[in-house]
């Protein structure tokens, strides 16, 4: 039996752009079995949904209630962005921000830092400019710094796209570790494959609204839904 | 064309052989505009990028206000500190009319909001870059604004240099707040202006050749300590 692990309640969340629903309206307890993908086709929702389990959406009705306490809850998450966003810094300095952030000691930080520069890969440059790394290591640097905080839940929007194969299998190595090491970790993808690899249990998002939640197995092998069905199939869903 | 040539003699013959008066103005005029430099930035480098990343009801009112206070003229400025510190005004008491510090006061009147405009508009680039990721990291205010000012000095130089060219170059308020009194306030500009017209062109010119060869040296000297060119664009 898997243990389902709460995450939020989402009570009537209702998010509008210019007065056209992107996302809602939704009822639902969120648990995680570890490592949940979002999937759904583009603009289901995906993207929106995560930003407001992780409190930087603007609701426009409804309320989440967070697992922990809600003055706590944002400190334990981490956000990891579909582009990810670089300090002007040295790769060392971004690494530390979060945890200077947090009052942490210098010496904590500077093994915190060497620890997850090597466990990213990044050791080589620690010393270079942030904004000056490739796409893939960019975005393990993003990965690695939302990790220092060592967050009890991690988001991830799309980390892997327009990533090659190489940086795209040491980020899901660097995640399946996290996630075995307890954290819970709610990613979006397009990728099919990597869903698969990956996710312990499935939300499959149309239209705004959470239309099937399972566990990986369980959806992937037998969908309730036509929808889910056909998606999974690989067939276009509107 | 005489007259070109005989201010650069004057100038070349004013600083070869380091002329008491000369020092003594120049002096002045650095501490006065690097004074007026450094509380203008210490006042306008956080209000600036704290208007980028905050949004309240008279922002928009606040920023066209802001923008609208970069062309305050100085004369009026000056004119407006002359009756504040005059011993009629409110603060005649403390007595700082004709001083240098009547002088900075005038010259922060006049840069703070062409340095906060500048920071705004820097500020403004910078918070949309990091907008996500600050508030995914629960910031506050505070952090906020240390993080863009920090990540975001080499734009705020620009905008520190341009109040300190403004302030190195003006006249009117200080003259009429500083009174050009010799050996007391009297700076490079107000000396020009005297010198102009006593009709000692030459002088005047030399007086002008140091002003600009302190301008652009100020210039240089902190783009080379704050490195600019040699870490690009990051």
């Amino acid at each position: 039996m898997v243990e389902l692990i709460p995450i939020a309640t989402l009570k009537d969340v209702n998010v509008k752009r210019r007065s056209k629903t992107i996302l809602g309206t939704i009822n639902h307890d969120l648990k995680s079995a570890g490592f949940t993908i979002v999937l759904g086709p583009n603009g289901a929702g995906k993207t929106t949904l995560l930003n407001v389990l992780h409190g930087v959406e603007r609701l426009s009705n409804g309320s989440v209630n967070w697992a922990s306490r809600d003055h706590a809850a944002r400190e334990e998450q981490a956000f990891v962005f579909q582009r990810p966003i670089m300090l002007r810094r040295t790769v060392r300095q971004n690494l530390a921000y979060p945890l200077q952030l947090l009052g942490r000691d210098k010496r904590h930080i500077a093994a915190s830092v060497v620890d997850w520069a090597q466990r990213a890969g990044l050791t080589s440059v620690l010393d270079h400019p942030a904004p000056r790394l490739s796409g893939g290591e960019k975005q393990k640097l993003a990965l690695a710094r939302a990790l220092i905080r060592q967050p009890k839940v991690l988001f991830l929007d799309e980390p892997c796209a327009n990533l090659d194969g190489r940086s795209t299998r040491e980020i899901e190595t660097v995640l399946r570790e996290v996630s075995a090491a307890g954290t819970s970790v709610i990613m979006t993808t397009h990728n099919l494959g990597q869903a698969r690899r990956l996710a312990s249990d499935v939300v499959f998002l149309l239209n705004g609204q959470i239309h099937e939640t399972n566990l990986a197995q369980d959806i992937f092998n037998a969908p309730k839904s036509p929808e889910a069905k056909a998606f999974f199939k690989g067939d276009i869903v509107e | 064309m005489n007259e070109i040539w005989a201010g650069l003699l004057a100038a070349f013959h004013l600083i070869v052989t380091l002329d008491g008066d000369l020092v003594e103005i120049t002096l002045r005029s650095l501490q006065v505009s690097l004074s007026a430099l450094a509380i203008a930035s210490v006042l306008a480098l956080p209000f600036g990028t704290w208007l980028a990343i905050r949004r309240f009801r008279f922002r928009r009112a606040t920023i066209a206000t802001l923008n609208a206070l970069m062309g305050l003229p100085p004369v009026v400025v000056g004119l407006i500190v002359y009756l504040l510190l005059s011993r009629s005004g409110p603060f005649g008491v403390l007595g700082l009319l004709f001083t240098p510090t009547a002088m900075i006061i005038a010259q922060v009147i006049i840069i703070t909001p062409l340095i906060a405009s500048i920071t705004h508009q820097a500020m403004r680039e910078l918070w949309a870059e990091y907008h996500d990721l600050l508030i995914s990291l629960n910031t506050n205010n505070r952090q906020r604004v240390l993080t863009l000012i920090w990540d975001g000095r080499r734009a705020l130089l620009t905008g520190a240099l341009a109040g300190f060219g403004r302030a190195i170059g003006e006249v009117g308020a200080i003259m009429i707040v500083g009174g050009n009194i010799d050996n007391a306030t009297r700076v490079l500009t107000t000396a020009i202006a005297l010198e102009t017209g006593k009709g000692d062109f030459a002088l005047a010119l030399g007086l002008g050749f140091v002003l600009i060869a302190l301008a652009l040296l100020v210039n240089f000297a902190i783009h080379a300590l704050s490195r600019t060119e040699r870490h690009g664009t990051w």
